[in-house]
């Protein structure tokens, strides 16, 4: 029995883990819909959201910290996809995903010349100690942080659904020109998109700091959200966030049940395992498309 | 530049040959290699510096644990390297782009963790791994200019080999799939062999310039020397100095390894100029970052051949002021 409910604590812990990854990966998802760029730099950019929040937060108070790095990765968003990316575009994606790298090498060390490099710790002021339901206790900041992710994923689908500049990413993801012939604004939408991806990654950065603490380490948080992509297959949502439960609990399982017979450190790479497991025997993920290529 | 690299230990000094001549030739056979899979063949690799691990770890074990000698110990590293290169590239049979980005990149992952935590490795907690004095029939390779004798035959070469490959069927073949796979396979490239092949020749340069990092260079493997941001140098050295270009990986890579040293004297200069102190380790750390990502960057956009051709613009004006009438394109190495 309490083999049982070990099992169970893990799964679950994993499971909520699992949902914040898939609120990373949805910033991938985001950019890859609608501009087809593979956008390294999301991690970079969940760094430097949460460098930026947590450098105010003593200044003017957590919410006005929020808004200001709204404000600034916006900024940085648009600016990104103007001096950037649309240079690049009409490239190959071999180029383009080069530039992302560079880009996100700009930021993470802009990022700490601006704020330092020593890690910091992030208040949310969520009680810590545990809920018990029945016999399993699940940590509380755990179940909140996944409830925000949740709904900020609910959140993003609902606007690719139902406003326009959604339909508009969905049009210009199907055929760029084809979009820009019948009058979608794609400068606009691109733009849009790319300010999203910088709210997706200071939400992620906010809850994972709250986590694990602001530093460096977290633009390799982001980079798990890579192997989410690749179980979800990248133009998918709903699978994005399947993924993503399955690599939490996988992670937590593996971490729990092997980590002990091989010191530990599982966690590190069973995301990555996992995925090279999809790759080679179900490329297009759970629910992605192959895609047909034509000459 | 083959008898300026043969006459160097001439002319600089110890320092020299050790911090820079030792890790631009080296970093620029793995930049080649790179380059064989990315620039060449156009396949993404974000696992270059693991492979270097590998090559790096499986040469140091062979030398100091099984007495292998060294040169077979080298060509073991890459061909260690090389075989699980291949494990990694089968998925970019059936898939490219970023999900083959995702492969190499779980890839340099799980090879890194891999030796720190596999125990036959030996490498501890630090997993470190040194090597005992290196000798090969007799000689004693311990000075600073033994090493880089030793390393520039190696990498001279290997480079002389990449150099033909790419420019024979095979390095054609690559060409074709890099412009349009399908369309290649239909006019009987074989993709199954040339991305795989592509593969193997990459990663088998990574691991031996692994293992030439352990016999010529620091003296020991140790995984914390090839983490991510590693293989990430080194596609920068490649962007920069020039997609598809042997001379452009070696550069890339000294171009790549000098800027910390440029940014340190600049901005030393420039604080002593305004008054301030020193500058603090930490932020010349990230400006290298940001000028790192600054130039990839750069180059991408305004000169995506990179240095290798403002270097043969060079050469050619040199030429022709000189009156002399060598052909230039192609030239050099």
């Amino acid at each position: 029995m309490g083999e049982l409910i070990f099992g169970i604590e893990l799964l679950i812990t994993g499971m909520l883990i699992g949902l914040m990854y898939s609120m990373v990966a949805l910033g991938f998802v985001l950019i890859y819909k609608a501009s087809s760029v593979f956008n390294f730099a999301q991690g970079a950019m969940t760094l430097f959201a949460a460098l930026t929040v947590v450098g105010l937060i003593p200044h003017v108070g957590l919410l006005w910290a929020l808004l200001i790095a709204a404000v600034v990765m916006c900024v940085v968003a648009v600016g990104a996809e103007r001096i950037v990316f649309r240079p690049l575009m009409g490239s190959s994606q071999l180029t383009i995903f080069m530039g992302t790298v560079g880009f996100a090498s700009i930021l993470e060390g802009a990022s700490q010349i601006m704020w330092g490099t020593k890690p910091r710790g992030l208040q949310l002021g969520i009680p810590s100690e545990p809920l018990k339901l029945g016999e399993v206790f699940v940590s509380k900041p755990d179940l909140i942080s996944a409830a925000i992710a949740g709904l900020l994923v609910i959140a993003i689908v609902l606007f690719f659904k139902r406003t326009r500049i959604g339909l508009g990413l969905r049009a210009i993801a199907d055929d760029p020109a084809a979009a820009a012939v019948v009058g979608i604004p794609l400068r606009r939408v691109w733009a849009v998109a790319w300010a999203l991806a910088g709210m997706i990654a200071i939400a992620s950065g906010v809850l994972w700091g709250s986590r694990i603490g602001v530093h460096f380490g977290m633009s390799l948080i982001a980079l798990k959200a890579l192997p989410v992509l690749i179980i979800g297959g990248i133009d998918s949502v709903a699978g994005v966030i399947v993924a993503g439960l399955i690599i939490g609990a996988a992670e937590a399982l593996g971490e729990g049940y092997i980590g002990t017979y091989i010191g530990g450190g599982v966690q590190d790479v069973m995301a990555y395992v996992v995925a090279l497991l999809f790759l080679m025997f179900r490329p297009a993920g759970l629910f992605g498309q192959t895609a047909i290529q034509r000459l | 530049m083959l008898a300026m690299a043969v006459a160097a230990p001439f002319v600089l000094s110890e320092y020299w040959i050790k911090a820079i001549l030792i890790p631009t030739i080296i970093f620029g056979l793995s930049a080649l290699g790179l380059n064989i899979v990315s620039g060449y063949a156009g396949l993404i690799s974000m696992g270059q510096a693991a492979f270097m691990a590998l090559g790096a770890f499986s040469a140091v074990i062979a030398y100091g644990r099984f007495g292998v000698p060294v040169p077979l110990a080298i060509l073991l590293g890459g061909t260690v390297a090389a075989l699980v290169g291949v494990v990694v590239g089968t998925p970019s049979l059936r898939i490219k782009g970023l999900y083959l980005m995702v492969a190499t990149l779980a890839s340099q992952f799980i090879i890194i963790w891999a030796l720190q935590r596999v125990p036959w490795t030996g490498s501890g907690s630090f997993a470190t791994l040194n090597t005992p004095p290196v000798r090969i029939a007799g000689f004693d390779f311990s000075t600073p200019t033994a090493k880089y004798y030793l390393v520039l035959v190696v990498v001279a070469l290997m480079t002389l080999f990449g150099w033909n490959l790419v420019r024979s069927r095979i390095g054609r073949a690559w060409m074709a799939l890099r412009e349009h796979d399908i369309a290649a396979s239909i006019m009987g490239v074989s993709m199954l062999r040339y991305k795989l092949l592509a593969f193997l020749v990459s990663s088998f340069y990574a691991g031996v310039a692994g293992s030439l990092v352990v016999f010529g260079w620091t003296g020991a493997a140790s995984v914390q020397e090839y983490e991510l941001d590693v293989s990430i140098k080194i596609l920068g050295m490649i962007i920069i100095g020039g997609l598809g270009s042997v001379l452009g990986s070696f550069l890339g890579a000294a171009f790549i390894l000098l800027l910390p040293i440029l940014i340190a004297v600049a901005m030393q200069r420039v604080a002593a100029l305004t008054g301030g102190g020193t500058v603090s380790v930490d932020i010349l750390a990230n400006a290298e970052h940001v000028v790192f990502g600054a130039l990839i960057l750069f180059f991408l956009i305004r000169e995506p051949q990179g240095l290798a051709k403002l270097w043969f613009g060079l050469a050619s004006w040199v030429d022709r002021r000189t009156g002399t009438f060598k052909a230039t394109k192609g030239g050099g190495k």
